[in-house]
């Protein structure tokens, strides 16, 4: 590692719970969740659908939807005590030192005021700018994020944008204060692969340029590749492996996420593709053990008895994993 | 494979504007699109973000009205009927559009069979349940409310919703860009199976050009609202002939990191192409490397010949592989 590791985190999280209560029972959606963000990092997180991605930043930006009880050991934020913070501290932090672009980008923008609007709001109201000036900031924020013609469509509802210009519209709300910390969620599923590597390039910039810090959560095996350092797999509300990018590439430890990586298509190849097999978990009675155990090809005794916790003394490389696939932790 | 198309589309067009819907600009999203699909086949339709896809989609669903153009359902101009509307379904880009966030799953789901009185009372149920089950969501969910889901487990409720009414068209919009590789891979050979045994005809929107690889028959690329390049599948993902293809082929990202990173850096810079104002000629000759003069006045038209591997066809002066220059 170079010289960001021993810095302080910009984030650092530790022990997050959430569960939110329902009628059929208490849903655990995230348990014991831990990581930790340096200044310029890109993290990863990935994990199955469901596995509580999005709710994590969620309770990190104190923005959870619902029903929901949050509990942590520890969440700081560029020296600031989130668990002390109060609701104006928070709101504050918002936007300056920390932003989220939504997985939802429809549901985010508000559909009844224009682009321009929405956009120069934030520079009024941050920056206390002048109406002008922030149309005009507005204008080359859309030009950063590659929209077409910005000038003539600042004036445009979030309704007349296309999927993928809604979200490239997300992404530069998101970056408009250049926060320290960015967190985003499926920041492309809606854009082509060449407009893709254009946003993946502008986010590189910014973490060259302001040390922005990405916790990034996607799907995309190969945008993982492509952007990020260390990679944190989810699976049922936890972690389930961590570890650089380099390394679970090319050994998985945890057979979930050897399994997830086997699913993925390849352009090259056109056989029929692998699901994993089995439902995925149950997250009001989960399965007793380790949650991934009724649809683990790796299965021993422990399996079904004692869930494993998420262990490993290679310095950032862990996996709650019985008997796994390449062992990390070989001390004692 | 059948000889007549089951849905087809003939020069469509369809004009917005960009700055207000009356006093805007205006532009075309969509420009003289033509494709057919047969029953039990599916077509891919990609291209750049804003290229009009969506605009596409929502026409042949009529959900928007074409400028020009006609859009056939079994050879016979299409009408917007009950009978047709539960033939042709829509998975939607946007999950939280056309979910109803007042309504719980089941009553979501089972949609068009209210709609179309297709089940009542314990089979509506059972049939709700059984459709969960197939996109990977617990049937208990039925119970719950769409703010209650993630992000991929609303897509998948999209798309046991579009299944329903077991359609013989089937429209999705970028159904499983949400999804992990695992359930995408689930949902992939679910349709993959209920197209063999229905006979379902799928058109796929997606930016994935591996789930593209993996779901169809053939691709349509589709550039500034032009379709530029068509074919089977493997012959426009392996030897694409457009050089748009070319470009888009070479931008997909391999999950491999060594790979991969070498892409870092490597994005097109500049303008992005502009619908309002597009270029005169060739759409893409701004951003093409083998642009020569005759680019720069004359708009290339589609020129498609027959092969082996069945119609093929591009959109370009100089495509990639001489064969179609040949043949053209
Ligand atoms: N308000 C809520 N009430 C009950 N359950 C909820 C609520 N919000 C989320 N959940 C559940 O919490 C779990 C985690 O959801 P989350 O949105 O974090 O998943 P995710 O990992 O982001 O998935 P995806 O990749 O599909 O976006 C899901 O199983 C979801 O059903
Ligand atoms: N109702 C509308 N009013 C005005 N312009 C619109 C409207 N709907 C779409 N457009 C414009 O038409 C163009 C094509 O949009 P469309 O949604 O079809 O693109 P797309 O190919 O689906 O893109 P993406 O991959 O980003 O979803 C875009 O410039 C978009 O802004
Ligand atoms: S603990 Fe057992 S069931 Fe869980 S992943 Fe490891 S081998 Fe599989
Ligand atoms: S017609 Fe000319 S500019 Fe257009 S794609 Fe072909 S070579 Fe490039
Ligand atoms: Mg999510
Ligand atoms: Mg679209």
């Amino acid at each position: 590692m170079t010289k960001q590791a021993d810095e302080r985190p910009v984030l650092s999280v530790s022990g997050l719970d959430v569960s939110f209560r329902t009628m059929r029972g208490e849903v655990k959606a995230v348990s014991d969740v831990s990581f930790d963000l340096k200044r310029g990092e890109v993290l990863a997180l990935v994990g199955e659908s469901g596995s509580g991605k999005s709710v994590s930043t969620r309770a990190v930006m104190g923005i959870v939807r619902g029903n929901a009880t949050i509990n942590a050991r520890r969440m700081e934020l560029a020296g600031h005590d989130l668990l002390t913070a109060d609701e104006e501290q928070k709101r504050k932090l918002r936007g300056r030192v920390i932003s989220l672009v939504f997985q939802d980008a429809l549901s985010a923008l508000n559909p009844v005021l224009s682009i321009g609007d929405q956009l120069g709001e934030l520079y009024r109201t941050h920056l206390n700018v002048s109406k002008k000036e922030a149309r005009e900031r507005s204008i080359e924020l859309l030009r950063s994020v590659h929209l077409a013609s910005a000038d003539k469509r600042i004036d445009d509802y979030p309704h007349q944008f296309s999927g993928g210009m809604r979200q490239r519209i997300l992404i530069a709300s998101a970056i408009a204060l250049k926060p320290e910390v960015l967190i985003a969620d499926e920041p492309t599923t809606a854009l082509d692969v060449t407009v893709q590597a254009q946003i993946l390039d502008l986010l590189d910039e910014l973490r060259d340029e302001l040390g922005m810090a990405i916790l990034l959560i996607t799907h995309d095996l190969g945008v993982v590749a492509r952007m990020a350092e260390r990679v944190a797999v989810m699976y049922a509300g936890r972690l389930v492996e961590t570890g650089s990018v380099d390394d679970i590439f090319r050994a998985p430890s945890h057979p979930y996420t050897a399994a997830l990586m086997a699913s993925a298509p390849r352009i090259e190849t056109v056989e029929k593709l692998e699901p994993i097999k089995g439902s995925p978990p149950n997250l009001i009675a989960p399965p007793p053990g380790c949650a991934f155990n009724p649809r683990c090809t790796h299965l021993g005794d422990l399996c079904t008895k004692v869930r494993p916790e998420l262990i490993g003394d290679l310095p950032g490389r862990s996996r709650a994993c019985h008997y796994p696939l390449v062992e990390t932790a070989h001390v004692g | 494979m059948s000889a007549e198309p089951i849905l087809e589309a003939r020069g469509l067009s369809k004009t917005f504007r960009a700055g207000g819907a009356v006093f805007g600009k205006p532009f075309q999203a969509v420009k003289d699109v033509s494709l057919a699909v047969m029953p039990g086949e599916t077509l891919a339709v990609v291209g750049e973000s804003g290229c009009g896809k969506s605009t596409l989609a929502r026409m042949l669903v009529g959900l928007e009205t074409p400028d020009e153009g006609e859009i056939l359902f079994r050879g016979a101009p299409i009408k917007r009927d009950r009978a047709l509307r539960r033939q042709v379904q829509m998975v939607f880009q946007d999950p939280y559009l056309s979910l109803n966030p007042r309504r719980t799953v089941l009553d979501i789901v089972a949609e068009p069979l209210d709609v179309h009185g297709l089940a009542k009372g314990a089979p509506r149920t059972a049939r709700v349940e059984e459709l969960l089950t197939a996109v990977g969501l617990d049937p208990a969910a039925s119970s719950r409310f769409p703010h209650e889901f993630s992000g991929g487990q609303r897509q998948r409720i999209g798309i046991a919703r579009a299944l329903a009414a077991e359609p013989s068209v089937l429209v999705c919009d970028e159904p499983v860009s949400a999804l992990d590789v695992s359930v995408q891979a689930q949902v992939v050979n679910l349709l993959i199976d209920l197209q063999k045994r229905l006979g379902i005809a799928i058109i796929f929107i997606a930016h994935d050009l591996a789930v593209v690889r993996a779901i169809s028959h053939r691709v349509m690329v589709m550039y500034l609202g032009r379709a530029v390049e068509e074919g089977g599948a493997d012959r426009v993902l392996v030897t694409p002939n457009h050089p748009y293809t070319v470009a888009l082929r070479g931008s997909a990202l391999e999950p491999d990191p060594a790979r991969a990173r070498l892409a870092r850096g490597k994005a097109t810079r500049g303008e992005p192409p502009n619908p309002v104002n597009p270029p005169p000629g060739c759409r893409f000759n701004p951003r093409c490397p083998r642009v020569t003069d005759e680019c720069r006045t004359n708009e290339p038209q589609m020129k498609r010949h027959t092969d082996a591997a069945g119609v093929s066809g591009v959109a370009c002066y100089h495509p990639v592989h001489e064969a179609v220059e040949l043949n053209a």
